[in-house]
């Protein structure tokens, strides 16, 4: 069973999105895509100050089997990238909520981040 | 509908992630793909290759049937329950499928093709052996479990109480009350393939898991088989590529000249003219994994990526890739836009566990 945290939201394509006290949106994948995924040995993450849009493909991770593509849950400017990860990309299979997060975006309209899924709703979204 | 071999349920209540493959259902990955990885090279895993086809050639027309039908020579392997390896080629040199040959008695030999290329297999032997007197067996009674790995032997020897099975040189076999066994594999480390009836087939993986043989699924055999330089067949090679372009040279026997197998004529024009291409290995550094398809380009021309991943014995990207028979052993990937610089070298990457000596760092 996946862990689904409640205070996260989640996009259909599985990036979760966490609303900082800075104002900024954290995002990540969810702990059922990097299941899916598998180990993963390879993450290439947005520049720094790269604007990316909602939807579109700004991340890629890697299994040893295949590449993924992440998409942008919101539209914004990157903030910051989670740059440990490039020496230690299984960090996203083990703490996916937590130190396995991947960047920062600020927000470009801030009530953007209220159309992605809840938990309730992401936990019916992965069961179909 | 895909069809599922005998130990479908084993693989399902290990809670595996099954796939489709070759019209089969197989297990991709029990856990962690790594872990199944590290489990061979260090210790023991097995694989279900139950969806591999045997295929039994039997009659005194046999053996002369296999030196027309196969380039590699079957009179290279003397001993009963000794083993060749080769390609099946089509009049033109491409390669039909590549495929073990085993020598079970003078006049029965025993072939393992692969699934992905049964149907087209088994219509080209039967036709290609019509003019011999040798009958075409495929045996869809047997099930087939590959264990791999440095402790693999120990584990096979004790589990059937065959002490024999330590003893085998590799490439040999032997036959075991309703087992085959044989020291082969795909996967680079020492081990067995075990060739046995379909109804004892579960029991015997049962008992492997108890053993704490680690089950292994379909993607750490592809990286196993990546990091110990061995092709895939519709990967690597392919009806449009020849042995010789294939690093597949060592399996074509041109000696004694007077044995006319099939494909024979187009391969010596090929090596009279020069061989354009050679399939080599790849390494890179961080900055991404290269996959099939992706563009390699060279100081003589361009090539294509094969095969491509994450060496988890490396910890970094390795790749088969075609290149041109003149280029250096400097070369670049191109992914995703970018542009990996990627080294040459020699195949294996890796050997008995450990990266070959002479990779560069």
């Amino acid at each position: 069973m996946s862990n689904i945290p409640s205070e996260l939201r989640f996009a259909e394509t599985h990036e979760w999105a966490e609303l900082l006290e800075d104002g900024a949106v954290r995002v990540g994948v969810s702990d059922h895509a990097q299941e899916q995924l598998g180990d993963l040995v390879f993450v290439e993450l947005p520049e720094q100050g790269e604007t990316i849009t909602r939807g579109e493909a700004c991340a890629v991770v890697e299994s040893v089997k295949a590449a993924s593509d992440i998409y942008a849950p919101i539209t914004g400017e990157v903030v910051s990238v989670n740059e440990a990860l490039n020496d230690s990309p299984e960090t996203v299979n083990n703490d996916p909520y937590g130190d396995g997060w991947l960047f920062t975006v600020k927000p470009g309209d801030d009530n953007e981040i209220d159309e992605l899924m809840d938990a309730d709703a992401y936990g019916e979204h992965i069961e179909e | 509908m895909s069809q599922k071999t005998t130990l479908y349920d084993e693989h399902v209540e290990a809670g595996a992630r099954m796939v489709e493959f070759a019209g089969w259902q197989l297990p991709i990955r029990y856990g962690s793909l790594v872990e199944e990885h590290h489990a061979v090279r260090r210790r023991a895993g097995m694989f279900d290759v139950s969806h591999m086809t045997v295929v039994d050639i039997e009659g005194a027309g046999a053996r002369e049937g296999l030196r027309r039908l196969l380039a590699n020579d079957v009179d290279k392997i003397r001993e009963r329950g000794q083993a060749i390896y080769g390609c099946m080629l089509d009049e033109s040199g491409g390669i039909i499928d590549d495929l073990i040959t085993y020598r079970l008695e003078d006049d029965f030999y025993r072939m393992v093709v692969n699934a992905a290329t049964r149907a087209g297999d088994l219509e080209w032997i039967a036709r290609q052996l019509a003019d011999f007197d040798a009958r075409v067996t495929e045996r869809d009674d047997l099930a087939m479990i590959a264990v791999q790995g440095p402790q693999a032997i120990d584990h096979v020897v004790e589990l059937l109480g065959a002490p024999d099975v330590a003893s085998l040189k590799p490439f040999r076999s032997l036959v075991h009350g309703d087992f085959f066994v044989a020291r082969t594999g795909y996967t680079g480390e020492d081990g067995c393939e075990i060739i046995l009836p379909d109804g004892m087939a579960p029991e015997t993986w049962r008992k492997l898991v108890e053993r704490g043989v680690v089950p292994c699924g379909l993607g750490a055999r592809d990286s196993l088989r990546l990091e110990a330089g061995l092709n895939l067949y519709g990967q690597d090679m392919d009806r449009e590529t020849t042995p010789l372009e294939s690093n597949l040279a060592w399996t074509v026997a041109f000696e004694p000249v007077d044995r006319d197998f099939i494909g024979r004529q187009a391969l010596e024009k090929q090596k009279s003219e020069g061989v354009s291409r050679k399939l080599v290995g790849l390494v890179l550094g961080a900055g991404g994994i290269p996959r099939q398809g992706a563009r390699v380009v060279t100081d003589a021309g361009d090539g294509v990526v094969t095969s491509g991943g994450f060496s988890p014995t490396l910890e970094r990207p390795v790749a088969m890739a075609r290149i041109p028979q003149a280029a250096g052993d400097e070369a670049i990937v191109e992914l995703r836009g970018r542009e990996l610089p990627a080294q040459a070298v020699k195949l294996p990457f890796v050997r008995n566990g450990k990266p070959r000596e002479g990779l560069p760092s």
